[in-house]
Formats: structure tokens, C-alpha cells, sequence
């Protein structure tokens, strides 16, 4: 059965959204009981970094081969990457208002790890539009693409060692580290991580078939 | 990759530089402006950290401006050439290492301008030069490869800014923690990590443009 992901993913995400909102959660000083918000917040991000990853592995593999259906392919996966970064940041402003009591700061480096990287992706999406000629637009896409993304891993790593992270579990915060979590959220943000991730490799899937469609047509 | 070749591009790109003196003289008035202006608006009245952060800002806007140009210079016979005679990585090489001189001189003139005009108290002065000479060097490794990417897309000097700042924000961030760390005096035991950093983040660079560069040259 080859869409076992789409009914798992379906499945998964019912069950984190019942049991995100009725299970039981341990009641932490600040969090109380927006702690939730880990079912649906985080898992996002993991999607959306899976997504990205995709996308780069795709852009290697055009390179090595220059079939432009990979470059099609890496392109998509972005696309999903950079639309499941809005669930990601809607949920997260809203968690901020009330824990921190504002929706944007520039203290965390999260938050500004995040920024940068919505603005790589929006400045590839641009450099991939200005170009016409296709094959020249593929390949340079390409190059920036995977340039990027090390640079944007690196910039991840470097910036909890500049700035202490407001975030749950970092700098003294309570939070769901590895003593908070407690085995009944374990129950629900696994799963929930899973979900999501086969969750956006089912919109890549149906993203990519139609802009592999649309090549071929290109291609007539 | 040909050491020969290497350094004998690198000379080609001197003399090219120094004979239109219309281009590095550019960049020196357009740094002396901006630092002037700078000083005009702040009126002598001016904080350690913000002066910091100032100074960054206009380097690093400077650094876009002398590297988007880079391979401007290529005409369509010139490139043709280097393409037959030249392979992929000798040629980026050169492009670094030009790039990363000249970054070092323009970074170099643009602080004495910032000293000049608007003042400034650096207590560990040593670690803020070294900082400064490890970020321009990354700077212009990084502007290098994004110059060339940006030379093949209809070469405009928005889209060659729009591509650059986030890819520079890690060097960034890093240098004004550096240079803060600098101008406040604290001990070297502080700093050791984050140069460190900066330095691999350099060599990152090189490597990567590379690896990359054959791709965008064979086109």
C-alpha cells in the first residue's frame, strides 16, 4: 500500500489534536497550560526543517545529474518548507503573547534564527524568478540553494552561544526538557512529530507531481 | 587548481584595479561620505555600542558595493577566454583571494575614516584588528560566490544585496559581539571561542565556493 503515509498522518494528527487538548499536562510556573502548545508548535518546525532538508538533497542530486525533474523537485520541497514556517510562526506569536507578553522579540535566537532563514528562502524564491533561461535558473538556484541552507545551519548553531534563548528549557526557563517531560506528553509529541512530517511530504508529494506536469508540458 | 595561474589572475585583477582608478577611488568617497554623514547626523554624541554597530553597518554596506562588481567586469569574450584557459577553481580562487586583499585595504580605510570623523575609544585594539581583518577576509569569500551568482542573473545591485545579508548575518553577528567584546577591554580568554569560530566560518567559505563554483561556471 503506498499511501500508508497519508492515512498515518491523518490518523496521527487527529489523535494529537484530542489528546493535545484533553490530556493530562504538568502544570509549570509561566507555561501552565499553553505547555500544549508543544503538540503543535514544534512538530511544525520539525516539518518544516524536514522539508528544507528534502529540499536540499534534491539540489545536490540536480547538480550531480542535471536532470532539471530533481531541480523541480528541490523547488517544491522549499516551497512546502517556507509555507509550513507561517502555521509555525502563528502559533509561536501567539504562545508569546502569553507567556512573554509580546509577539515578536529580538532577544531569542531562535526567533532570529528563524527570520533569517524565511529571508534566504523568500531571496532564493526571488533569484529563482528573476532568471529565465531555465537551465540557467535551475543550476544557480541550485548553488544558492545549498550555499544557504550550511550557512543557515551554522548560523543556528552559533547563535544560542551569543544570546541566551527565552524559549522553554533554555537559560533556566521551566520547560519540557528532558526532566519536565513528562511520559504522557511524550505520548502525544512523538506521534505528533511524525504526523506532521509525513503531513508535508503528502502536500510535497501532490505539489510535486503538478509542477512535474507542468515541466513536461514546458518541455513540448 | 595552478598556484601559477592563481597568482597570475590575482596580478591581472591589481592592475586592472589601479589602472580605472575610477572604481576603488569611488569606493573610497563613498566611504568617506558615509562616515561623514554619519558624523553630521550624530554630532560627536555617540555610545560605544551604537557606534559599534554603526561602524558594521557601513562596512558591511561598503563590502556589498565593492564585491557586486566583481564579476561585472567579465565581458562575454573575457569570460569565454577564462573559460577555455582557466579551470572553474583556479579562477574562483583568485577572485577570493583578490577579493579578500582588497576587502582588508577598504575595511582598513574605512576605520581610520570612522576613527578620524566620528572618534572612538577601543581598549583592546589588537583583538578589534583582528576581528576586523578575519571578518572582511569572510566577508569577501562569501560576496565572491554571491557575485557571481548574481552576475548571471541580469546582475542587479538589489538582488545581489537581497542575496547576501542573510547569508553574512552568522559573520555579522559574530564580529559585533567580537568588536564590542574589543572596544569594552575585556581579557582575551573571552574572545577565544568566537575568533575561532570566525576563522572556520572562513575557511567554510572557501571550501564551499569550491565546491560550488564549478556548477555556476559551466554554463
Amino acid at each position: 500500500m503506498k499511501n500508508w503515509y497519508k492515512i498515518l498522518s491523518v490518523l496521527l494528527i487527529l489523535y494529537t489534536i484530542f489528546l493535545g487538548l484533553l490530556g493530562s499536562v504538568p502544570r509549570l510556573d509561566i507555561l501552565n497550560e499553553t505547555i500544549r502548545n508543544l503538540y503543535y508548535h514544534v512538530p511544525i518546525w520539525f516539518a518544516m526543517l524536514f522539508m528544507m532538508s528534502v529540499s536540499i538533497w534534491y539540489a545536490i542530486k540536480y547538480l550531480l545529474s542535471s536532470n532539471a525533474v530533481h531541480e523541480v523537485k528541490s523547488f517544491t520541497a522549499a516551497k512546502v518548507g517556507f509555507f509550513l514556517s507561517i502555521p509555525g510562526i502563528i502559533t509561536g506569536c501567539l504562545w508569546a503573547k502569553f507567556t512573554w507578553g509580546t509577539y515578536w522579540t529580538f532577544q531569542d535566537p531562535k526567533l532570529n534564527g528563524v527570520a533569517i532563514g524565511i529571508l534566504i528562502y523568500m531571496a532564493y524564491f526571488i533569484l529563482r524568478s528573476s532568471i529565465t533561461d531555465e537551465l540557467k535558473r535551475a543550476r544557480i538556484s541550485a548553488v544558492y540553494n545549498i550555499f544557504a541552507y550550511v550557512m543557515l545551519i551554522v548560523f543556528i548553531m552559533i547563535l544560542p552561544r551569543l544570546t541566551d534563548s527565552l524559549h522553554p528549557g533554555n537559560g533556566g526557563n521551566p520547560a519540557f526538557g528532558k526532566y519536565d517531560l513528562d511520559n504522557n506528553m511524550r505520548l502525544v509529541f512523538y506521534p505528533a512529530i511524525i504526523g506532521w512530517i509525513c503531513f508535508s511530504w503528502w502536500i510535497f508529494n501532490v505539489k510535486n507531481r503538478i509542477a512535474q506536469l507542468n515541466l513536461k508540458l514546458n518541455d513540448q | 587548481m595552478n598556484l601559477n595561474q592563481i597568482s597570475t589572475l590575482i596580478k591581472k585583477e591589481f592592475l586592472l584595479e589601479f589602472r580605472q582608478k575610477a572604481s576603488l577611488g569611488g569606493i573610497l568617497v563613498y566611504v568617506a561620505a558615509t562616515v561623514f554623514i554619519s558624523a553630521l547626523s550624530f554630532k560627536g554624541q555617540i555610545h560605544t555600542h551604537e557606534w559599534n554597530a554603526l561602524f558594521w553597518v557601513i562596512l558591511l554596506f561598503a563590502s556589498v558595493t565593492i564585491s557586486s562588481k566583481s564579476f561585472l567586469k567579465e565581458t562575454k569574450g573575457l569570460g569565454l577566454f577564462n573559460y577555455v584557459y582557466y579551470s572553474a577553481r583556479t579562477f574562483i580562487m583568485a577572485k577570493i583571494i583578490f577579493n579578500m586583499v582588497l576587502m582588508l585595504i577598504i575595511s582598513l580605510i574605512t576605520l581610520f575614516f570612522y576613527i578620524w570623523f566620528i572618534g572612538g575609544n577601543i581598549q583592546n585594539f589588537s583583538l578589534f584588528f583582528i576581528t576586523l581583518a578575519l571578518s572582511s577576509t569572510g566577508f569577501a569569500g562569501v560576496l565572491s560566490l554571491m557575485s557571481a551568482i548574481a552576475s548571471k542573473a541580469n546582475n542587479n545591485f538589489a538582488l545581489m544585496s537581497i542575496l547576501s545579508f542573510p547569508v553574512l548575518m552568522p559573520m555579522v553577528m559574530i564580529s559585533i559581539r567580537l568588536s564590542r567584546q574589543a572596544i569594552d577591554g575585556l581579557s582575551w580568554s573571552v574572545s577565544y571561542d568566537f575568533l575561532l569560530i570566525l576563522a572556520a566560518l572562513n575557511v567554510l567559505v572557501i571550501m564551499l565556493a569550491n565546491l560550488l563554483f564549478p556548477y555556476l561556471w559551466n554554463d
